[in-house]
């Protein structure tokens, strides 16, 4: 019996609750792909450099902070950091709207070019953030480091396998559910978010009832900014800060984008966690859960580990391959790739 | 062939008119010669012709959608030539093009709220009005509008464009795809649109019923008047009928 708890345990320690706090990462990341494909119909490759020029404001509003001795107790400084971050991001991303992407938009530019343009973006952001934090690790993450530690659950329930909360997991799982909710919310219920909406579904028409386009492009990147930002902080906060990972980001957020649908934010959420669990899953080495369930006789020798964690990005490119060959338009319908 | 074209209405100033308009889409070849399409209040006037008589692109030229470069377009007495359709809806011109007319996604009550997205006043009783026209909208309210039939859809789509309180309603062949029935049901329904006071322009396929209608029909060939009368005597017309009604 305290076999098959301890190899839940494991499960949800190693498993369920890392591949929670991922996934989150990657919905919020591919709910700002989703919005930008379908409000400005392009593919964003510059996402993940968003997504890290986003972190990396944060993190340096974050030292100053830091060096004033402001902080937040157990939570982590940098969610105080936050909204500068989202409104240095916001700003960076409008200038580019309105220096780079406005002028396509006018000449009406077909989409494939809008994504070269993005590439274009991705490298200047690339090079920006590198050029401001350079190329290396950043650690920035304070406060509590458990919500719940391997020994103190040890303790509690006497069982052999720890449990372990990070609190930078916590807080992801839970801002992510603050954010999407709001988000479904201004989207479902606002006159503004439902004009987003029209406009998303049926450009022309969305024109002919007196929407104005340059202000649903606007809102747009203001949303998509502070999503990529708080993505981003919080991938950080829970790995740690590096531009190059977040370039490598891009690739599952996409593929959590595409497998949900573009277009569609709840594809966007679904995607984002069928990838991170996938991925968690394939490169979790069982053999510790198969030594709790098996009998001692049948316990394999190897990791019983699907594919190397080196590996794990190949699981997105798998699934992505999949979803495009059998159902292009994703689990919940959005426009054909 | 054009002599019918500068035919003046009965009565006074119509209140929205299309005058000698001629032009094309974008750098394109010209689609209209001089064509003129007019509308008195309240009354419904009648776009007929044959494919590719440029029906709908006149419709288009009235709503600002296709660039002029001569003739004129008058609403009340206002020159609107220059404006965008976008202000034209804002200067109450409500159009329904013929495809992609609603927005799929959304739900019927939130196709009326986007078509009212111009006014801050409160859109209830209008809403309402369009509850009380297409009574089958009010029990779809929250379904969304790309799960309707054909015929419920382009009375979303007639719905929507009513949101505004236009003073003029424009529809390019808004019972293309619907059954017999359902033509006859939209007909009725245009017709109690028009006798709140609302001028209604639209292009027709169906020319037989749609003048049966018409205050004013206009029987355009190859983008210029070939006749223009009032519905009852057009459908009259021995010639009219041999060319373009099929007897």
């Amino acid at each position: 019996m305290s076999d098959i708890l301890n190899a839940l345990v494991a499960i949800t320690n190693f498993i369920l609750i890392p591949a929670t706090a991922y996934g989150s990462q990657l919905a919020l990341g591919a709910l700002g792909v989703t919005l930008i494909y379908g409000i400005l119909r392009f593919s964003n490759f510059a996402h993940g450099d968003t997504m890290a020029f986003g972190a990396m404001s944060t993190i340096l509003v974050t030292w100053w902070l830091q060096s004033q001795g402001i902080g937040l107790g157990p939570l982590p400084t940098a969610l105080l950091a936050l909204p500068a971050g989202v409104a240095a991001t916001v700003l960076l991303v409008l200038v580019t709207d309105r220096t780079v992407y406005r002028f396509y938009r006018r000449a009406k530019a077909k989409p494939v070019f809008l994504v070269i343009v993005s590439m274009g973006v991705m490298f200047v952001y690339n090079g920006l953030v590198r050029f401001i934090i350079g190329p290396d690790d950043q650690n920035f993450a304070d406060g509590a480091r458990f919500l719940i530690s391997a020994r103190d659950f040890k303790q509690m329930t006497g069982l052999d396998e720890g449990l372990a909360i990070r609190s930078s997991q916590a807080i992801t799982i839970v801002t992510a559910v603050i954010v999407v909710a709001f988000l479904f919310w201004f989207l479902e219920r606002t006159r503004t978010g439902k004009s987003m909406r029209a406009f998303s579904d049926n450009e022309d028409l969305a024109l002919l009832s007196g929407i104005n386009p340059e202000r649903v492009v606007m809102l747009t990147w203001v949303l998509v900014a502070a999503l990529a930002t708080i993505a981003g902080v919080l991938y950080g906060l829970d790995k740690s800060f590096k531009p190059f990972t977040y370039f490598q980001l891009l690739l599952p957020i996409f593929a959590a984008a595409i497998v949900g649908g573009l277009g569609s934010p709840l594809g966007a959420i679904a995607g984002g966690f069928i990838i991170a669990f996938s991925e968690v899953a394939i490169t979790y080495a069982f053999k510790k859960v198969a030594g709790y369930l098996l009998p001692e006789a049948w316990e394999p020798d190897g990791l019983v580990q699907l594919l190397s964690t080196d590996y794990k990005f190949a699981v997105s490119f798998v699934i992505l391959v999949i979803v495009l060959l059998f159902r292009p338009t994703g689990l919940f319908r959005g426009k054909a790739v | 062939m054009t002599e019918h074209a500068s035919a003046p209405l009965a009565g006074d100033a119509p209140f929205l008119i299309g005058e000698a308009m001629s032009g094309g889409y974008g750098t394109g070849p010209d689609i209209l010669h001089g064509c003129t399409i007019a509308v008195n209040r309240g009354e419904i006037a009648v776009i007929v012709g044959p494919n590719g008589a440029g029906k709908s692109t006149a419709m288009k030229a009235v709503f600002g959608m296709l660039d002029l470069h001569s003739g004129s377009v008058r609403l009340d007495g206002q020159d609107i030539t220059a404006l965008s359709p976008q202000e034209r809806v804002s200067r109450g011109m409500g159009f329904v093009p013929q495809t992609s007319n609603i927005f799929t996604s959304m739900t019927v009550e939130e196709n009326l709220e986007m078509g009212a997205f111009l006014r801050r006043d409160d859109i209830r009783p209008t809403m309402e009005q369009v509850y009380d026209l297409f009574p089958i909208l009010r029990d779809k309210r929250r379904q969304p509008a790309g799960e309707l039939s054909g015929g419920q859809r382009q009375q979303v789509a007639v719905g929507r464009a009513l949101m505004t309180k236009p003073s003029v309603l424009m529809l390019d062949e808004p019972t293309a795809g619907v059954s017999p029935i359902v033509m006859d049901e939209l007909f009725d329904r245009i017709i109690e649109i028009a006798r709140t006071g609302i001028s209604i322009l639209m292009v027709e396929q169906n020319a037989r019923q749609a003048l049966e209608i018409a205050h004013r029909g206009y029987v355009l060939v190859q983008g210029a008047n070939a006749y223009t009368d009032t519905g009852k005597a057009l459908l009259a017309d021995p010639e009219v009928r041999r060319t373009f009604l099929g007897g």
